[in-house]
Order: structure tokens, then sequence, then C-alpha cells
């Protein structure tokens, strides 16, 4: 199939073959990162735009990576420092992004939906590399991408996802993505970090994660950001990694080779344990290697629709 | 003399106040109906065939924000009332969340020497309860009722403080005026833009619960009975509400509400994509809700319909989901929008749409409106009942476009509205 979308917003709108279409894709460029030369011409003469609204470090630099070894252009915006500040809306941003004939622009924003107003509005490609709560389609991706290449297969798998699912956006894209493969996703936390109805995305709930994790393929353990939601209710700290953190004991219980995943950066001591994270079961480096892959295929995809929308002039 | 006669002909006549729905002429004639009966003798020079026509008292719409003063980018007295005529209301009742806020005599007098200046339909002016709407202090609603206004409500912000809503009843039972809540609790409603549940989760936005809504209904209820006051309660959106007025009025309460089209034609999966036109307070909600506002307008439940009108700058309303403003504008679309849903899938007749969206909201307010009887003002609108339109944002003549229903088609068009005698709006196509 050929890609046709304009724009990567989220999973909730991607059918099967279209995640298997990027997946496919992303495993074809993930051999250029361990050449000599870590460059292919296929987005030589364009430009990606890092916007970045919220501070980022690791996403921002993987899409700049990748951008990079697709030869692409890239600049970074850090939004909170630029003439945002003084007032400019995200849209006249993103008009002003067109008029300097940019490509692609990346954009990580703290509103649900921003990355779709920016879509409706400009004929850039937009890739959407975090929105609220909203989604972080590329994130899901690569957590995909690195259990198929360990697993072999996505459909069937049993996929736990634990911490703070109601305002977790690489929780909303894994559901999607994994429940469109076949995958069976368990949401685990306590309650009141569950987000209403969200069974109705495919994923079934649990409050205890020995029970979750009981015939489990892989766990995606989630960032707990204590400082993030004054207004929610929280758990205590110690209490949350005593009845949910990730630990060598609660694994002892679980397939002996279940994958251990984290979107990164980690809390050590809060949500998962140094010896976990740093374990055999572990592959949170390896998704970072493989996120790479995920947003060059990502960017190339996009780009190439476009491109197939309007045809070059010389 | 005969100059200013207007002979309606041959169309099918509704008066909810008579219960009649009957092929039937409406002869006019300074400003007032003078004579309704078949077969009047042609003696005027404006006569309008109205055969296989829908002839409807003109639309009381009650729940109407025109802005002025303050806010005259969003919306006029003009503009606002332009666009009432054009869907088929010559009256409406102006909301108090204008700058300043309608919360004192000389704003009453502000407001109604704009009203006198702009107006081409008849505009009824709503004050607010508390002083700058805060919520902390009455305003003079003695004094400003014998200025003129009919009703009271601090709109969109809920009065919070109870006492003071309780006095606010009292003083309302005295002086004979409405109280209108718009019933929400902000503390339970927490910053919230979506309907709570699936739709706020798959979106990843705030959800405004359910319970915000009709905590504050039962409360608001209470407090008006214990008062033995008047109530009026806006915008009902969700099934829990329908079902607690339902109960309150069987038990005698003085209870009356209103609904939206907006949230008898849409559900919050309209706002999937985040489109801000779907972003209103209270939210859309869901298909049950839905169901049950239809129920309640059949059964009676709800007695009336109002645009809830509220018209938003594209700057407002053309960013991020949760900065945009709540509303969608709705006078030039409401009677399309009943009709379509309402009267055309057999919920309502035409008898029990006229009551809804005319005589009820008159004698709610208790104004001289929404009958077709001799001696009346003369407010009437023609409609063709079956002709299909499609609503488009360039077709507005609103001050603003922020319309739920851009892109939907309806059956149901307003032909003509005549306002005091005077036809005030004709059809292009008509």
């Amino acid at each position: 199939m050929n890609w046709t979308r304009k724009d990567l917003l989220g999973l909730e709108e991607l059918s099967k073959v279209e995640i298997e279409l990027i997946l496919a894709t992303a495993e074809s460029f993930k051999e250029v990162s361990s050449r000599e030369i870590k460059k292919v011409p296929a987005l030589r003469g364009k430009t990606v735009v890092n916007l970045f609204y919220e501070p980022s470090t690791r996403t921002r630099v993987s899409f700049e990576v990748a951008a990079k070894r697709l030869s692409a252009d890239v600049i970074n915006i850090a939004a909170q420092e630029s003439s945002v500040r003084k007032g400019e809306t995200l849209v006249d941003t993103g008009k002003n992004i067109e008029a300097l004939k940019a490509d692609i622009i990346v954009v990580r924003h703290g509103a649900s939906g921003a990355p779709a107003l920016l879509a409706r509005h400009v004929g850039l490609n937009v890739v959407n590399a975090g929105d609220g709560w909203h989604e972080h389609p590329t994130q899901a991706l690569l957590d995909i991408f690195t259990l198929k290449e360990k697993l072999g297969r996505v459909e069937g798998l049993k996929v736990v996802i634990v911490g703070d699912i109601a305002h977790s956006r690489v929780a909303r894209s894994n559901i999607w993505g994994l429940s469109k493969l076949g995958a069976k996703v368990c949401v685990c936390a306590p309650g009141m970090l569950i987000p209403p109805a969200i069974e109705e995305m495919g994923a079934s709930i649990s409050s205890d994660i020995d029970e979750a994790l009981k015939g489990a393929d892989a766990v995606n353990v989630l960032r707990m950001q204590f400082e993030r939601d004054e207004e929610a209710a929280f758990p205590e700290k110690l209490e949350y990694f005593k009845n949910f953190g990730i630990t060598k004991e609660r694994l002892l219980r679980a397939k002996k080779d279940i994958i251990v995943m984290h979107p990164g950066p980690i809390n050590r001591g809060i949500e998962i344990s140094s010896e976990v994270a740093d374990g055999a079961n572990s592959v949170i480096l390896e998704q970072v290697t493989n996120g790479i892959a995920v947003r060059m295929a990502v960017l190339f995809l996009v780009a190439q629709a476009r491109d197939e929308k309007q045809p070059h002039t010389d | 003399m005969k100059n200013s006669r207007i002979l309606i002909k041959n169309g099918r006549v509704i008066d909810p106040a008579a219960n009649k729905d009957e092929i039937s002429d409406i002869l006019i004639d300074g400003g007032k109906i003078i004579s309704v009966a078949r077969d009047i003798k042609n003696g005027c020079r404006q006569v309008l065939d109205a055969a296989g026509k829908i002839v409807l008292p003109g639309l009381v719409d009650m729940h109407v924000h025109l802005r002025q003063p303050g806010r005259e980018d969003k919306e006029t007295i003009a503009s606002g009332t332009a666009a009432a005529l054009k869907g088929g209301v010559t009256s409406v009742l102006a909301m108090p969340n204008t700058l300043p806020a309608i919360d004192s005599l000389k704003n009453v007098s502000l407001l109604q020497g704009i009203i006198k200046k702009d107006a081409q339909a008849n505009v009824f002016i709503c004050g607010a309860i508390s002083l700058g709407r805060q919520g902390k202090e009455l305003v003079d609603l003695a004094r400003m009722r014998k200025a003129g206004v009919l009703a009271f409500s601090d709109d969109g912000s809920s009065v919070d403080d109870a006492e003071l809503l309780l006095k606010a009843f009292k003083k309302a039972r005295e002086y004979k005026a409405l109280i209108i809540c718009h019933c929400e609790d902000k503390i339970l409603s927490a910053g919230g833009v979506v309907n709570l549940g699936f739709t706020s989760t798959r979106l990843g936005l705030r959800g405004i619960s359910r319970e915000s809504e009709y905590k504050r209904i039962e409360r608001d209820i209470a407090l008006s009975v214990r008062a033995k006051a008047a109530l009026h309660i806006a915008h009902v959106s969700c099934r829990e509400s329908v079902e607690i007025i339902a109960l309150a009025k069987k038990k005698g309460a003085d209870l009356t509400c209103e609904t939206a089209p907006h949230y008898f034609c849409l559900t919050e999966e309209a706002v999937l994509g985040y489109d801000t036109n779907m972003k209103i307070n209270p939210p859309l909600r869901s298909k049950d809700d839905v169901l049950a506002i239809k129920q309640g307008l059949g059964d009676g439940t709800i007695d009336a319909i109002a645009s809830d009108h509220a018209g938003h700058t594209e700057n407002e309303k053309d960013i991020e989901f949760e900065r945009a403003e709540f509303g969608t504008t709705g006078l030039e679309t409401e009677l399309a929008a009943a009709a379509t849903e309402l009267v055309h899938t057999g919920i309502l007749d035409w008898r029990q749409l006229a009551a809804k969206m005319s005589l009820n909201p008159s004698r709610i307010l208790g104004i001289n409106k929404g009958a077709l009887i001799v001696g009346r003002d003369a407010d009437i609108v023609i409609v063709d009942p079956d002709k299909e339109w499609v609503v488009r944002k360039e077709d507005f003549i609103s001050g603003s476009k922020n319309s739920a229903f851009t892109g939907r088609k309806f059956k149901g068009v307003v032909e003509y509205t005549i306002c005091n005698g005077k036809i005030a709006y004709k059809t292009e196509t008509g």
C-alpha cells in the first residue's frame, strides 16, 4: 500500500495496515544507523522544524537525529523562548514556518489537539511529538516496533501498561496501536489514575500489578510525574512504589522472559527499581535506538505523501 | 391606511394559544393582527401567498447573548436582531453577561438606549442577579424590575452562594420577576471542556461531569421551592437533569426549563477532531442524553427551546481546544434544527413546536407574544416546511460565525419574518 496521510496526529485514526507500513519502513531504516556513514539522501533538501512548546530532550533529539540521518535540514524551536511568549498564536507560528518554506513540522504541545489545529491551517506535514494527554504516536510506534523485534509478533501478546494512565499520551497511543494489531492491553494503576471509559478504547483494567503481570509478555512502565498535576489526587510516592513499582521480586512471579519497557526518562526507585531498569528483561535503551528508525520512517512517509499530492514543478 | 396592511393567504396557521392548526388567512394592520379567518377579501397591496407554508407566531428566544455593550466585536444589538429575524425569531431575551453587566438601573437604561436605536426585533432584558455577576452582592432587583427587566440571571456564572440566591428568589417573588439559573457547580466541572467520559478520555481533555449540572439543578430547585418563587432552568443537557425537573414539577414546584437545539441534534462525538465550534457549556452529551432531551420535550418536562446564541470571534475560537471560548451561535438555525429533528421525526407536531419556541417562553416571561389572535402584535413567521438547505458559514449574518451546525443539512426554511406588522425578513430564494 501507499502512505497517503499528510500528517501523523495519532494512532487512533490509523488502520492496522498503515501501522504495519510504518513498522516495515522503520525496519528498513534501522540498518542505516549501524552503517559507518549513518546517512541516506531520502529527505535531502527538505527542512524539518522541531516546534516544541514543552521542554523535551529525548523526543526532540530523537527526531533531530532521525531527520539528519535522512539528510534533512533541521531547525529546533524551543517555543517557550520564542515569539510565542510575545503572544503569537500557534496558527500564526505555523504559518510563519510555512512561509520559511519548511516541509515538516514536528510539534510537541501541552494542549491536547494542538497538532490537529496546526494541521488544519498549514499545508506542511505535521507530526505529533506529543500533545497534552492525547497521543504520542511515535513513542507508541517505537514501543510496538521494539516488542515486535523482540518477540517476533504483536498479535496475541499480552501487554501491561502501568502508571498514570489518566494523564498519559503514551498510554493512549499504545492502547490504540496495540489493540489494532491484535494485542491484549491491560492498564494497571490506582483507581484515581484510570480515566473514565478507558475500556471502550480496548483495554482491560487492573488495580493489582501482580495479578496483571501474570502471563504478560511485556510491561510498559510509565514515568510517574508526581510534580505534574497539583489538582489531581495522587498516591503517595513510596506507597506507589510498594504497590505498583516494577521490582525484581515482582518479575520473579511473571514470565521469565517478560519484556520491560519505559518511555523515559526513568525515575529509579519510584516506578521501577534500578535492578530491573538495568536488568536482563529491560529493553529501555533499545527503545531509544529504535526510536530513530521509527521516526525516520514517519518523516519519510509523510513527506512522500505530500510530494505525491503536490508534484514538483522543476 | 391600506398601505400598512399585509394579508397572508392560505397558510397552514398554527396557533398553540388557540390550539389551532388549520388553513386560514391573517390580516395585519397597524402592527397588529386584525383578522384571522378563511377567505379574507383581498383589499390590500401586500399579499403573501402562504399556500403550502406553515404560519407560526414569531419565535421567542429566551436565551440570547447580544454582547452589547462591551463586546461589539462578537455581536451587536443590530447584528444579533437581524440574525434573529432571519431565523424567524421576533423576540429575544438578552442575557446580562455584557461589559458592563446589566446589574444596575444605569446599565439597564444604557442598554435600553441601544435597543431603542438599533434593535430590529423585540429585545427584552434579563438583568444580573449579583453585581458584576460576581455572586457576592444582590442587584437592586426591585428598581430594575420596575424599569422593565423581566428576568434575572447570573448567566454563565452559577450563583454559588445559596444564601444570596435564596434572597434573590424572595425578592423576585415579591416583585414578580423570574429567576433564570445556569446550573453548574464549578468545583465539580473543574476546568472541564468536554463531556466527562469516553470522549474526554479519548481526546485527552478535562471532562465536565453530569453531576456538575444536575446537582446544582437540585439545589436551585430546593431554594426556589423554599422561597415559593418561580425558577427557570437554562440549557438542560443531560438525562438526570430532565428526570429531576420532571419529579419536581410533579411535586408542584413553580418550575420551567429550556433546552437548546444542539442538545437534541448533536452528541459528544461531534467534538472528535477538536472542532471548537462544538465546545459548548454545558457540553454536548451522550446519545442517551439526546434521547432523554427529546423525551423531555415530547412529554412536556422541557417547556421551551432557546438557542443560547453565543457568538465568538475567530481569534477566540480558532485556537487550542482547551483555550477556546464556549458557545455556538443559534438564532439563524434553531427553527430549522427543531423542525428537522423534532417535527419531521414525529417527536413534536407544529403546534407543540410553536408552543416550545414561542408561546411557552412568552408565558414564562410574562409577555404578550406567542399567539396568532386578533388584537395581538403581528409577529409572524412563514416557513417552507419541506425545503432542504445546507448550513454554510458564509451565509450567516450574525456578528459571529461559530456555528455547531455548519455543514449540516436541515429541512425547513424561514421565508418571511413579520415583526410588529412589518416584513422584517424575506428569504432571497423564496
